[in-house]
């Protein structure tokens, strides 16, 4: 017998290790109700994937299961070179310290005023002073431009305010994966802007990798056409010529598949009925 | 409405139970592991503790009040009025102490421990803090336990306490007895085995609720409903909970202590 070969399951793990998030073949179902449906993606590091389905096609399931909060009926998932479908609790807790969730409805902590929502991981962890987590705070709270909310409760922000508190949240600790769910949903186009702003901002600036789910494929085109400039401050549009630079990909689900894994190119030249009806 | 099937509902149900145990065994199992929410804990002691005190002051006192009143009828048929002291002591500390503070903090904390946690389930704030990093588990549950139990300790001993003033009460007031005979009757009837079995009920009945209340608002589904729902549920249940253990665990205490004499 030879002792050295590896068994096929870490061969699997070192190729997916080369990913930010690899689902394969995937299945989730609750009761009767099968929400993913043997469905493979990969996302790899640097990538941002836009997801897009009607309500209740999934999406927030699959950020779920890549954070291993739920657990697939069948299939196997990698995050970060780790198999979140195999790893036991403790260590999926230490997995999830270097990732980053925005909520659908932010899910801040309503008894914890903004400060201490932002701060609440850097405490947790432990090992970071006082004095440092107060700068990390202030410097995330900036980032999304609401400083002067530090002291404030959640119920006293608005939807907006609540969203960028919610991203700030997410990414104090430098996670190397984010998952947004809906940043956009149910807020007015100025507003929404200002949150894509904050997407392409984090994207560019700490080149992580990310899904982001939404509603509004408007956003997506703007995440992939345009660049954020650190020197003005701003999002600004990529030139014509440099639309490649920006690694952005859509994924549309529907009816518990994927029926669409592409970049801007392939989706605008699709032609399927079902995806030519949703851009349109 | 929906017909549900005995055997889907005796699974449920079964169900309920297999999950209820693996939160109530896990609670217990934190408290080993590290990080050690002591500071989650104490604002809990704080909140269970100090907020249940005014309650169970006046549950105690009109206890013993009307116990000794009830009793009083009884005892004189007898011609053994001197006793009053006795009487109020026994039950107090054995059954009335614990059982009412035992319901009166069920009442009071069961349902705000299901309703807090409640609300931060149906808004994803539980999801949220596993996000983060963070075992509710741990963070939540451990500390309401442990604070609970702990808790109850002492407020059990307040609620006996008041219950022998409001006893002492009645018999000087009402039936002009002396007040030293009856503070030394009550004093010289209790012996180890009351004082025991008094005091290792409060701590299991803090577990119960604790627990009950947690697993309540951690399983609650249906928006703002579902956790109206969640903590009826969790006071009925920790009530009915507390009241089937009193029977077990006195009835074991007994058989234990029989074994002594
Ligand atoms: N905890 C749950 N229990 C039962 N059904 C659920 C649960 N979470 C989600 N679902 C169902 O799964 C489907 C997909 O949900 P979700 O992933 O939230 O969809 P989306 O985010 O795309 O709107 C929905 O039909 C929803 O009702
Ligand atoms: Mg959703």
């Amino acid at each position: 017998m030879p002792v050295s070969a590896p068994s096929p399951s870490s061969i699997a793990a070192v190729a997916k290790s080369e990913s930010a998030i690899v689902f394969q073949d995937v299945s989730l179902a609750f009761e009767e109700n099968q929400v993913l449906d043997d469905i493979s993606f990969q996302l790899e590091h640097g990538e941002t994937k836009a997801i897009f389905g009607v309500a209740g096609a999934g999406k927030s399931s699959i950020l779920k299961l890549a954070l291993g909060l739920i657990k697939p009926d069948a299939g196997r998932i990698w995050v970060l070179g780790e198999e979140v479908t195999a790893l036991p609790q403790e260590q999926l807790f230490e997995l999830r310290r270097r990732i980053g969730m925005v909520f659908q409805e932010s899910a801040l902590f309503d008894s914890l005023a903004v400060r201490d929502n932002v701060a609440f991981r850097l405490i947790e962890e432990g090992g970071t002073s006082p004095e440092e987590i107060e700068a990390r705070v202030r410097e995330v709270l900036r980032f999304v431009e609401l400083e002067h909310t530090m002291d404030m409760l959640p119920g006293e922000l608005s939807g907006g305010m609540r969203r960028r508190v919610a991203i700030a949240r997410a990414i104090i600790a430098r996670p190397e994966i984010l998952l947004y769910d809906s940043p956009t949903g149910g807020l007015d186009p100025v507003t929404s802007t200002t949150i894509v702003e904050l997407l392409v901002k984090q994207r560019d600036v700490y080149r992580s990798s990310s899904l982001l789910v939404t509603h509004r494929l408007q956003d997506a085109f703007i995440m992939a056409s345009h660049y954020f400039d650190r020197e003005a401050n701003k999002m600004r549009p990529l030139p014509p010529d440099s639309q490649d630079k920006v690694s952005m990909s859509f994924l549309i689900l529907r009816e518990g598949k994927v029926i669409f894994d592409g970049n801007a190119h392939d989706l605008a030249h699709s032609r399927d009925e079902y995806i030519r009806e949703y851009i349109s | 409405m929906e017909l549900i099937s005995p055997t889907e509902f005796a699974k449920d149900k079964i169900l309920a139970v297999q999950e209820y145990c693996l939160l109530a065994g896990r609670s217990v199992g934190n408290i080993f592991k590290r990080p050690r929410y002591l500071g989650d804990t104490l604002q809990q002691a704080d909140l269970i503790g100090v907020g249940s005190l005014p309650i169970v002051i006046l549950t105690g006192f009109f206890t013993g009040f009307v116990f000794a009143l009830q009793g009083a009828n009884t005892l004189e048929r007898f011609g053994s009025l001197t006793l009053i002291g006795h009487l109020v002591a026994l039950s107090m500390v054995r059954e009335l102490g614990p059982v009412l503070t035992g319901l009166m903090v069920a009442g009071r904390n069961a349902s705000g421990i299901a309703s807090e946690l409640g609300s931060m389930q149906v808004t994803e704030q539980i999801d949220a803090m596993r996000a983060l990093g963070t075992d509710p588990m741990k963070k939540l549950v451990t500390p309401r336990v442990i604070a609970t139990a702990f808790m109850l300790i002492f407020l059990t001993i307040i609620s006996d306490f008041m219950g022998l003033v409001g006893g002492s009460v009645v018999a000087t007031v009402l039936l002009r007895l002396d007040m030293a005979q009856y503070w030394a009757t009550a004093w010289q009837s209790l012996v180890r085995d009351d004082v025991i079995m008094g005091l290792v009920k409060p701590p299991i009945f803090g577990f119960i609720i604790a627990s009950v209340g947690c697993y309540y608002g951690l399983t609650s589904r249906g928006g703002t409903q579902g956790v109206g729902r969640a903590t009826t549920q969790a006071v009925v249940s920790a009530s009915v909970l507390i009241l089937l253990t009193d029977a077990v665990v006195t009835r074991l205490l007994m058989i234990t202590f029989a074994g002594y004499k």
